[in-house]
């Protein structure tokens, strides 16, 4: 149960990391490569991390448990896969009324990655409350959770960044990124809850 | 007393590689470079020098195109001899823009450079002006192509130069932008492109092309690491036609360097490569994973 609980937290960096690299991508085609692309979603996506940082301790608060932890990993994929369908159509209509590339960019990212990305965010903190039992170990439980969650984050960085664009569409690459959250959802969801 | 004259040009070459660098800065976007070798000037993007970074002119002639690339665009005026509207993508050092402006004086000449820093420094060092005809907008090739198409504008050329070799702005070389690009054209517009000839990119890039285009012409001159992609949304010009057009451009073209007479005959509308490329889109544009070999 507790190596599940890392594996989840790996996964949970892995995807934030692999959403963002593509997002730049995404954002390409209405508002250009320039330095404030990345600029903008780098804000959107740290900013989203942020609250969800927070609402991740806040739903920790009551009745914590796997299952719900679970919930997490599949509202995550809900929140992500629509992007394969809407990405284009949200991006045209801000590319309709925002001419300055920046705001354009920046409205944009918070409209596509905001949700998913908040969601996403909840992972972290519910993880330690999951995984911590005595105050000791907590600053250790933390910071082998950082450790993995990060790692992941690296992991999907290098990977879609040097290998996925290369072999796979990117509505495949999201498709498989909503699938591993699903994935690992149930895998969740089906955990012995004995631990 | 000719050969004489080579094998001491020869042995003074070394030396002249060695040229001295009169002006470094980092912009926003990369790493700008000016070189001078005795009168030659070199709008560099990278240390590691080849004809595939650099836009050059000679300070004593400073009409005369100093790349065989850069010459091979202008066989786009043998596809459309009259261009009234035209835009280049990517300034460099501005060779292009200036020479069409001079040749074609009743055409405006738009230039699209998304580096503020490299419109400075090409104004500066290279002599390029902007006027009531030539006008650089600063910003991203991929943004003004759907602004300038969702206000309806056209153009009857229009140049792509944007690649500087060590890096490709893979959202400018994919099956959407060459769409939008192509709705930019006016009827009977041509689109030329620089591009690579010598990687896997190859491939790619000429599917590419090809599923928005149709037949176009490659234009290469032997083996060099460029070609030029010549592309019309009309019917390609017949030999003849081209042979014509050259005759008559030939005399304009000459200050420049640019023997036009030369290329109706290098000109081939061959699908000379892997048809089964993947096409590149905004979905799938790793240009730059592609272009390592």
């Amino acid at each position: 149960m507790t190596a599940l609980i890392y594996v989840l937290a790996f996964i949970g960096g892995f995807v934030i990391m692999s959403l963002e690299l593509l997002g730049g991508r995404l954002l390409a085609p209405y508002f250009g490569n320039s330095i404030y692309v990345w600029g903008s979603i780098i804000t959107v996506f740290m900013l989203s991390l942020s609250f969800g940082y927070l609402l991740g301790g806040r739903a920790s608060l009551s009745h914590p448990s796997i299952r719900r932890f679970a919930i997490i990993f599949l509202a995550g994929a809900c929140c992500m896969l629509p992007l394969v369908y809407f990405a284009e159509d949200i991006m045209n209509w801000v590319f309709s009324f925002l001419d300055d590339p920046r705001y354009g960019s920046l409205l944009a990212a918070a409209l596509l990655f905001v949700v998913p990305t908040v969601v996403l965010g909840m992972i972290s903190p519910y993880s330690v409350r999951l995984l911590v039992r005595t105050t000791e170990e907590s600053g250790n439980v933390a910071g082998r959770l950082y450790f993995v969650s990060t790692l992941g984050s690296a992991l999907g960085t290098l990977g879609t960044s040097f290998y996925f664009v290369l072999w796979l569409e990117m509505n495949t690459i999201l498709i498989l990124l909503g699938g591993l959250l699903i994935l690992f959802g149930a895998l969740a969801w089906l955990a012995p809850r004995d631990a | 007393m000719r050969s004489l004259l080579l094998a001491v040009t020869l042995l003074l070459l070394p030396l002249a590689v060695w040229g001295e660098i009169i002006h470094r800065e980092r912009s926003l976007y990369q790493t700008i470079l000016i070189d001078r070798r005795g009168a030659e000037l070199c709008l560099q993007f990278s240390i590691r020098r080849d004809q595939r970074n650099q836009s050059c002119i000679n300070k004593r002639n400073p009409k005369k195109m100093v790349f065989s690339y850069t010459r091979m665009m202008m066989a786009s005026l043998l596809l459309n001899p009259q261009p009234r509207r035209i835009l280049v993508v990517g300034l460099g050092g501005g060779t292009l823009p200036t020479a069409l402006a001079a040749l074609l004086p009743e055409a405006i000449v738009h230039v699209v450079e998304i580096d503020a820093a490299v419109v400075r420094v090409a104004e500066e060092y290279f002599g390029f002006a902007q006027s009531e005809v030539l006008k650089v907008f600063t910003q991203d090739a991929r943004v003004f192509t759907k602004r300038a198409g969702s206000r309806g504008e056209t153009y009857d050329l229009i140049m792509l130069d944007a690649y500087n070799g060590d890096y490709i702005p893979e959202h400018l070389m994919t099956r959407e932008y060459l769409e939008e690009t192509r709705a930019l054209l006016a009827h009977g517009g041509v689109l030329a492109a620089n591009t690579f000839a010598v990687s896997r990119l190859y491939d790619h890039e000429s599917a590419t092309y090809a599923s928005v285009f149709g037949e176009f012409f490659n234009l290469r001159l032997n083996k060099s690491a460029n070609r030029v992609i010549l592309a019309a949304t009309r019917a390609l010009p017949q030999l003849a036609t081209m042979r014509t057009r050259a005759a008559r451009l030939a005399r304009p073209l000459s200050a420049y360097g640019v023997d036009i007479q030369d290329y109706p005959s290098s000109m081939s509308r061959d699908a000379d490569w892997d048809r089964n490329a993947r096409v590149l889109t905004d979905q799938y544009a790793p240009a730059n994973l592609l272009n390592r070999d």
